[in-house]
């Protein structure tokens, strides 16, 4: 697979500060600590610290309502779009926090991207999708965006379906094709993680399994984070494992052991289906 | 029927409910249930059905009937003249003055566009009243179009709810204050300090062709007043139907709430941003009280918006009253009326086709 042009690899710093002075990296990519979110007077997250290394894949499993999707919609600050969201705890990325004064909320959604629950490409071309991040950051370079939409496109496994109608409206994709464009519209972008909040949970199980083999590609160059219901799911696709349960975390390891050896009752008992 | 059932913890029932059980029994609970017999029910859900039917087609036939009572009256107009340039234009002499003789003669002819049904005999251009009603209905479009969108988009995308619910409820009540007060208080409150600005007695004028006091320009603004509301209200409409995973979508690769507005939702509410516009421009060309009062019932054909003019709403207003039954003043004024209601059902279907057309584009 076509690696990304190196010049849009490159990123600004999120806290405003340069990358190299950052401090204390710790050994998490994604590092969640003591997250506690409240939508009004409603608690939806206690303390909840867990993280990520780079070029892994994270599950968050659990029952509906648990929290997973709050969690990972706080990694980008997405849930700040809901009125009366507070968020306390923090947040870093390769060691900088996501939540300082100075911290730029646009790089931050520029480096982590996000894939959501519904496909939902703009009512545009397949072309216009995929560059749009690029336009929005002032990428005109006719090449450049040519080239990144081809890269992106192979990436995300949709090019041969779509290279020759490319002006051609996204709508008229099909459900699993305009997720994986959401997917090629998010890597666009070149971020560093990618947020996937139950990207199948709307595709037929041949779509989801399609999306299945492109999170094992993806997970060479993007550290993710991806909620789900489907147990199968989580278990073929990621390194680690976390169980939500009522918005606090209940156990985080490594997938293997959680399937096969989970050390929490309410773990056993949730992988098993006995509740939940 | 109720008489006759039992009461929900009837003594003696069977099968009495066990401790942690709920404290009736499904049986006392069938037994309450009110049962019509079928025939009955079937009734009703006739009755109710065929209601319903009624009052939709009553509300067509009405439309029905006014197109063709309008259309049947209003082509009578046109057989009662000899030839139809009469609706267009009148032939008028040309006089001038001869000093030799110290006489006023007619020296030839010349086309004008007149209304004056009254006169003998009446001259019936309806050309200047469409004149006025456009110029008024265009005039307001441009005075309002942008700002109508300006402020549907602060509704429906920058403002908090707070704001939304505040402005919203007032916008509404501004569409829904009868025209004639706002007819009143362009009138006493805006026309007057309105010509002092920009045409003072003083000489210092900003535009010399400001002349009548009421005229195109302070109708168009009245107008305003009203259709600034309406288009706002339905482009907050058309944007609140866009789909929020959209902006979600935007947002999450970096966009500003503006680049989100401007690049993903206004294009995906286009087809209800021009709806609105062109509700709008119809909802002035239908304007009557206010154009009646502030905009100087004058009907001529004059490029300076400043002039007075007349629309066709006003003047079917002010002439329907005094015109004789069955005369030709009487029936040019119902061919006026077709004329409205042939414009307003073209604007309609036009806001349809549109909508039509994005609807199979956008998914929404």
């Amino acid at each position: 697979m076509a690696s990304s042009p190196p010049e849009l690899r490159e990123h600004k710093s999120i806290a405003g500060f340069p990358k190299h002075g950052a401090p204390d990296p710790s050994k998490y990519y994604v590092d969640i600590q003591k997250l506690s979110v409240f939508y009004g007077e409603k608690q939806a997250l206690f303390g909840v610290s867990l993280g990520v290394a780079r070029n892994e894949v994270l599950a968050l499993i659990g029952p509906s309502g648990c929290g997973k999707s709050t969690l990972v919609k706080a990694v980008n600050r997405i849930s700040e779009l809901t009125p009366n969201v507070r968020i306390d705890g923090d947040i870093r990325i390769n060691g900088e926090t996501i939540f300082g004064e100075k911290a730029d909320i646009i790089t931050l959604r520029q480096r982590v991207g996000m894939v959501f629950q519904r496909p939902n490409p703009f009512p545009k071309s397949i072309y216009e999708n995929v560059v749009y991040g690029l336009r929005l950051h002032g990428v005109r370079d006719r090449k450049t965006l040519d080239d990144v939409v081809e890269w992106a496109l192979r990436h995300a496994a949709l090019w041969d379906e779509v290279k020759d109608r490319l002006k051609t409206s996204a709508l008229e994709l099909s459900g699993g094709q305009q997720q994986r464009l959401c997917i090629a519209r998010a890597i666009a972008v070149q971020p560093d993680v990618l947020l996937m909040d139950e990207p199948c949970s709307a595709l037929d199980p041949i779509a989801t399994a399609k999306i299945e083999d492109l999170i094992l590609e993806l997970k060479k160059d993007y550290t993710i984070l991806i909620v789900t219901h489907n147990m199968q799911q989580a278990a073929r696709v990621s390194d680690y494992t976390a169980l939500m349960w009522l918005g606090k975390l209940i156990e985080h390891a490594p997938t293997e052991e959680i399937f096969t050896n989970p050390k929490e009752k309410i773990t056993e008992d949730y992988i098993t289906g006995r509740n939940g | 029927m109720s008489a006759s059932a039992p009461p929900l913890d009837a003594p003696g029932e069977k099968n009495p409910p066990a401790s942690g059980s709920p404290s009736f029994s499904p049986k006392a609970v069938r037994d309450r249930v009110r049962h019509s017999t079928p025939f009955i029910q079937r009734l009703k859900e006739f009755a109710i059905e065929k209601l319903l039917a009624l009052s939709g087609w009553l509300s067509i036939l009405f439309i029905l009937l006014i197109f063709v009572f309008l259309f049947k009256e209003g082509l009578l107009a046109l057989r009662q003249v000899e030839s139809l340039s009469t609706f267009f234009y009148s032939v008028e002499p040309v006089m001038a003055y001869d000093a030799a003789t110290a006489e006023t003669k007619i020296v030839g002819e010349a086309v004008a566009y007149k209304w004056e049904p009254v006169s003998t005999p009446p001259r019936l251009s309806i050309l200047p009243l469409l004149w006025g009603s456009f110029g008024v209905a265009l005039l307001s479009a441009v005075l309002s179009t942008l700002s109508g969108i300006a402020v549907g988009v602060f509704l429906s995308e920058m403002a908090s709810e707070k704001t939304r619910n505040l402005v919203k409820p007032a916008l509404e009540l501004l569409v829904g204050i009868p025209t004639v007060v706002i007819g009143f208080f362009m009138l006493t409150v805006v026309a007057i300090p309105l010509k002092n600005i920009l045409n003072p007695a003083d000489g210092t004028s900003l535009i010399p062709a400001y002349q009548s006091l009421y005229n195109m320009f302070v109708g168009s603004l009245g107008v305003s007043v009203v259709i600034v509301p309406v288009i706002a209200s339905l482009v907050d409409d058309a944007l609140r139907a866009v789909p929020m995973d959209l902006r979600a979508a935007s947002l999450s690769l970096g966009a500003t709430r503006w680049q989100t507005t401007w690049r993903v939702v206004l294009p995906a509410g286009v087809s209800g941003v021009l709806s609105a516009v062109i509700l709008g421009f119809g909802r002035a060309i239908g304007e009557t009280m206010i154009v009646l009062m502030c905009a100087g019932s004058a009907p001529q054909i004059s490029l300076n918006p400043f002039d007075s003019t007349r629309t066709m709403t006003a003047t079917i207003a002010a002439e329907m009253g005094a015109a004789q039954q069955g005369s030709l003043h009487m029936h040019t004024l119902f061919l006026v009326g077709a004329i409205l209601v042939t414009l307003a059902f073209f604007l309609n279907l036009t806001v349809e086709l549109i909508a039509n057309h994005y609807r199979k584009k956008i998914r929404l």
